[in-house]
Parts: structure tokens; sequence; C-alpha cells
């Protein structure tokens, strides 16, 4: 009996599982950080620039958004650090029965979401 | 037995081992440098410059734009093979993304060498 192949999945249908969730978002995250390169070097030049760029860099992080930017950016790199440490663990062969699977890569996305929070309240 | 022959432009194993080698480097550089930031007794703008001019730091930094840049490159690359199909419009991608990173690259050289 023959199937028809491929098989076209409808993305918006499927419950992704966590393993699955994280793995997105580790592509996702490096994307975003791909992207906010330029914005971090623009605040980086401007700290270094002057005394006086040293305190519009921050005047320019005290306003809301951008502190709400600067701790999604933050997420960004801490889970894309979390889940490359899950990749390495994975080629090493640790945890990759199923439970053992869904346990990391829940403290991945738990942790990384933590610290964010943590790093939001200090900033705030 | 099948004789299969192998195809393909061989840079996967490379880009493989190269993608977990620049992450280490990144996570070293992060931890290495938070401290020292966090260990600075005040935090102003002499502090601050004083602590980009210093020639370890200047160069460890460089290591690590090297490592992100190309850690960037094989991520971002790996996105446009997954998704964009159309051969020219991921070919223009591919020349863009290098032209920014290029562009990145000598960017941040002068601010730390500006610093």
């Amino acid at each position: 009996m023959s199937r028809p192949r491929p098989k076209y999945l409808n993305l918006l249908q499927i419950r992704l599982p966590v393993p699955g969730l994280v793995s997105i978002l580790h592509r996702v995250s490096g994307a975003v950080l791909f992207l906010f390169i330029p914005f971090l070097l623009v605040l980086f030049e401007l700290t270094l620039e002057s005394p006086a760029g040293f305190q519009r860099f921050k005047s320019v992080l005290s306003h809301w958004a951008v502190k709400l930017l600067v701790i999604g950016l933050v997420w960004a790199y801490l889970h894309h650090l979390l889940a490359g440490i899950r990749h390495m663990m994975l080629d090493l062969d640790y945890g990759t029965e199923l439970p053992a699977a869904r346990a990391a890569s829940m403290a991945v996305l738990a942790t990384g979401i933590v610290l964010a929070v943590l790093f939001g309240v200090m900033l705030w | 037995m099948v004789k299969r022959e192998v195809v393909g432009a061989h840079y996967g194993l490379r880009d493989w081992l190269a993608q977990r080698i620049t992450a280490v480097i990144m996570v070293v550089y992060s931890a290495v440098i938070l401290s020292v930031i966090a260990a600075l007794p005040r935090m102003d703008y002499w502090q601050w410059k004083v602590l980009w001019q210093t020639p370890v730091v200047r160069y460890a930094t460089v290591i690590l734009l090297a490592s992100l840049l190309f850690h960037a490159w094989v991520g971002v690359r790996n996105i446009y093979m997954d998704y964009i199909k159309d051969p020219a419009l991921r070919l223009a991608l591919y020349v863009l993304t290098i032209g920014a990173l290029l562009y990145y690259a000598v960017w941040s050289i002068k601010i730390l060498w500006s610093a």
C-alpha cells in the first residue's frame, strides 16, 4: 500500500513537544541575536565614544521600551546558550532517552526564562 | 554492497565542529568578561574605557568577534538552506549576510581600537 509522499504537515495544528519547542526557539533566538548585532554595536560604540556618550547610553537604557528590548535580547542569548549546551550533551549521547530529553528541555526553557526575569528585575 | 557516490560540498562536518568550538569560545569569553566587569571598582566612563583599552581584553574580544561572526554565518546559512527555495534569492541573501558580517567585523574593530 502506498501512502502519499511527501507528507505536508499543518504547522499551526501540531502540538509541539517540549524538546521541539526548545529546538525551534534555539533557531528563533539565534536569528534574533543575528538581526540585533547592529543595535548592540551602536550601543557599545556609544559607551566608549566620550563621557557624554556614556551618559547618553545610560539615558537611552532608562527608557522602558529599550529595557524591554534588552530583556528580550538577554533571554534570546540565555536560551540560545542553554539550548546549545543541551545540543552538545546530546552530541555526547547524554539525555537521549525520552524522559531525560523532556526533563532537560524543560530545564533549558525554564532556566532561560527565570534568569531573564531576574535580569529584568535587576535592570528595572 | 551498494557503492554510494558521495556528493555535496563537504563542509558539513567542518561547520558542525566549528559551530561547537566557536560556541565554547563565546561561553568562556562571556563568563570571564562578565566577572571582570562585575569586579570593576567603579562603573564610570574612565573605568570602562581602560577596560577596553587593555591589550588582553582587546585581543580576546577580537577572538570573540571572529567566533561570533563565523557562528552567525553557519547558523544563518542553515536557516536560509531550510526555508529559501529560490536559488537566486538564496544567493542574494548569502551575499548580503556575508557583506553585513564583514561590515560588523570592521566596525567592531574600529570601536575597540578607538576606545
